[in-house]
């Protein structure tokens, strides 16, 4: 099986050169068909990879496959390989699995769209580049992957690019991630430096030997990675970017900015995890990174009046809780997170996607309402995710995974009071926008008159992930109720298990406060948007609130706050240096030349009497030469 | 043949090629500036002419034979081309005709 490996991103790619080529010349139905039958022929071969895997799991833990050398420059040979093992199994399976459902569903919500081929061509592309990523056995054919999800991800924000506010999305989303890609080469070079290799396995192996525990470099080498990671998952202090990233089309935002690309980060730092354990330091920097994240992108999340962005400071504050996990060491959970998250983000996407396409291209909670009955399906896959998101207990997914994150929180060796209280406080924040969002939006009275009904391609992947948005986390149970731990099981040939304290206090109790904290959060949505509006009334005519709000809703004021320390001063030094000594030099030239130009031009004066006083100039002083 | 002296015929040709160089450039009429060029033409004959006489050769008077030749295809493409300047322009003052004068660049760096 291990030698179709290379189909898996090849495919894909084979759609994008397929489509990129020929795109403008086929018909729709062809580019349908091709755009999605590539990726679902990738899912399915990655299912029968996954089944293998499982009845007989390869001795060294992975499969591998070499396909060509890439280049060799001195001691640095990089080859095009690629490798499958626990953690890459479970990104493929979700990149190939909800990008098929995600693609089927494009093929009807794109039908209209003038550049169908494009669109297509792209997802094909991101979805090769994402695959590249994850299955990548060296660090820089990661690297290849990394920054082609960035491309993708640029060329869909600013999918619909003739609003300048698009362009200016995606110009924005591709320097700011680019700060951490930055950071993250220098990271590459720095190990390469100090181990001499960027083959992945080599590193894991030989960094425990290299480095001390708590050593400078490595501590250097860990958050310059991290830096990578923050820029692409979009975490503190880069995470201003996502919100805006909103600008792509919804299945877009579904497949990059929920489902695959943003957790990228998580993928780096839980793949390079040997380098992280070695630095105590980065480890808490990722975790703090994470707890806070949660916590303001969970704040913004609550005030936000357009349903994609409140999907979006959703998205930032759940990879919180994941990088919270990589950050306490409980890398199983984090990639568990990743699992069910991916699941129901992805499901709230499309479902958002279809409600903005009913609605007109609604966008704002306000402006819509009472859809429960007249959009029955949307209604009903909506519901499956947001309660998923609020990790309603054991019937969601979002519950099994989000509690062994709050758990770890506090009781890993790494964990702390601090974190736990973030964490719930997130809990909290999370449970009470997904009852806003949910009752703003499906209960109410009904202000926008609904559009044609979302056809069957459309609701078919909602169905299949709102099944799996309540039913992804039955495969990895809390140990202190059933002993059924699947992923965590597979993840252990690849992950290292999460170091407890001692003398912990019973689970139970962590369980259920957050239960409660949960209920408190959905109770307090309920009032406040359904039960008793009177307070939310009052609540707008003080001045205070209102700042709060206002605070909230630009997102803690980041790009005010980025653009006074960073864009201001940059534009105040181009300005004063707009007319250095090189500018003159070479405005000079330039001026010179012109100076020139008009002066021989004087003698172009269209008089013919004139040239032909040239001409005998010309001649005498040929002569003259001649006779001399 | 009688004998006769080079140097004054050459001074003669010299004098109507300075003669139809003075009409070229003073003239402001494009048919008397034809005229000109044809004065100017006919001097160079006479050098041509006076040279193979002096050296008893047959080539200075078939050089003029060139010269008429070639005279007479200037003179009908001059005088088509002076037609047209003046269905163009209603003139034939070249004082007034300069369409190819250029305008001067107007940038600023």
């Amino acid at each position: 099986m291990h030698q179709y490996l290379y189909l898996i991103p090849a495919l894909p790619l084979l759609g994008f050169v397929v489509l990129s080529v020929a795109g403008r010349h086929l018909h729709k139905t062809v580019i349908a068909w091709t755009g999605a039958g590539t990726v679902c022929a990738s899912a399915l071969i990655t299912i029968v990879l996954g089944i293998e895997f499982f009845r007989n799991a390869p001795a060294s833990g992975a499969y591998t496959q070499v396909l060509w050398r890439w280049f060799s420059a001195g001691r640095l040979s990089v080859p095009v390989s690629l490798a499958v093992d626990a953690l890459t199994l479970v990104f493929i399976f979700v990149i190939t699995f909800i990008g098929a459902l995600i693609h089927i569903y494009s093929t009807a919500f794109m039908r209209k769209d003038r550049d169908y081929a494009r669109f297509f061509a792209s997802m094909n592309l991101f979805v090769c580049s994402m695959l590249l990523l994850v299955m990548a056995d060296n660090l820089v054919l990661l690297y290849l992957g990394w920054e082609g999800v960035g491309l993708c991800s640029y060329l869909l924000i600013g999918f619909w690019y003739e609003t300048p506010a698009n362009c200016h999305a995606a110009n924005k989303a591709f320097y700011i991630t680019r700060i951490g890609d930055t950071a993250m080469i220098i990271g590459l070079f720095l190990l390469f430096r100090e181990l001499g290799t960027l083959h992945i396995p080599s590193i894991l192996e030989q960094a425990p030997k290299h480095f001390e525990t708590g050593d400078t470099t490595i501590t250097l080498i860990a958050l310059l990675l991290l830096a990578g990671g923050m820029g692409k998952s979009a975490q503190l202090p880069l995470q201003t970017w996502l919100p805006d990233a909103m600008a792509g089309p919804s299945p877009v935002s579904a497949l990059i900015h929920a489902a695959t690309m943003v957790t990228a980060g998580v993928y780096l730092i839980a793949r390079m995890h040997t380098l992280f354990t070695l630095s105590p330091v980065s480890m808490s920097t990722v975790a703090v990174i994470g707890a806070i994240t949660l916590f303001v992108a969970g704040c913004s999340a609550m005030v936000q009046t357009d349903i994609k962005r409140i999907l979006a400071y959703s998205t930032i504050s759940q990879i919180g809780y994941m990088f919270l996990a990589l950050g306490v060491g409980a890398w199983g959970a984090a990639i568990f997170h990743f699992f069910t998250h991916a699941f129901f983000k992805a499901l709230l996407f499309l479902a958002a996607g279809a409600v903005i396409e009913a609605l007109h291209h609604e966008h704002n909670i306000f402006k819509m309402g009472g859809l429960k009955n007249s959009m029955r399906v949307v209604f009903l896959t909506f519901l499956a995710g947001a309660a998923s998101l609020a990790a309603l207990p054991l019937v969601t997914a979002g519950f099994f995974s989000k509690d062994p994150i709050l758990w770890y929180a506090w009781s890993a060796e790494n964990g702390n009071t601090f974190l736990w209280i973030l964490a719930i406080a997130g809990a909290f924040i999370t449970a009470f926008y997904s009852t806003r969002l949910m009752l703003v939006v499906f209960w109410g009275e009904r202000k926008t008159p609904v559009g044609e009904r979302t056809g069957k391609w459309m609701t078919a992947p909602l169905i299949i992930l709102a099944i799996a948005s309540v039913a992804a986390g039955w495969i990895e149970w809390p140990h202190n109720l059933i002993h059924f731990t699947l992923l965590s099981d597979h993840l252990q040939q690849v992950l290292p298990a999460v170091v407890l304290k001692q003398d912990l206090p019973s689970e139970f109790i962590f369980q259920g406060i957050a239960v409660l904290v949960t209920f408190a959060g959905l109770y307090t949505g309920y009032v406040l948007y359904y039960s008793n509006k009177t307070i939310l009334e009052g609540w707008r005519r003080s001045a205070a609130m209102q700042a709060v709000r206002s605070f909230l809703l630009k997102g803690w004021e980041f790009d005010a706050l980025y653009n006074t320390l960073f864009v201001q001063p940059f534009l105040f030094v181009t300005r004063i240096n707009k007319k250095d000594v090189f500018d003159r030099l070479y405005t000079g030239i330039a001026q010179a030349n012109i100076n020139i130009n008009r002066l021989l031009s004087l003698t172009q004066n269209g008089s013919l009497r004139w040239y032909i006083a040239g001409v005998l100039l010309g001649i005498l002083f040929i002569i003259t030469m001649q006779l001399l | 043949m009688p004998p006769f002296n080079v140097h004054t015929v050459l001074i003669v040709s010299a004098i109507l090629f300075v003669l139809g160089l003075v009409g070229v450039l003073t003239r402001k009429n494009v048919i008397f500036m034809l005229i000109s060029v044809e004065i100017m033409l006919n001097a160079a004959g006479l050098a041509f002419v006076a040279a193979g006489a002096r050296w008893q050769q047959p080539d200075g008077q078939v050089m003029f034979l060139f010269i008429l030749a070639m005279a007479a295809a200037e003179v009908s493409i001059g005088l088509a081309l002076v037609l047209q300047i003046y269905h163009q322009n209603r003139s034939l003052d070249v004082g007034n005709i300069t369409a190819l004068k250029d305008e001067p660049l107007h940038e600023e760096v």
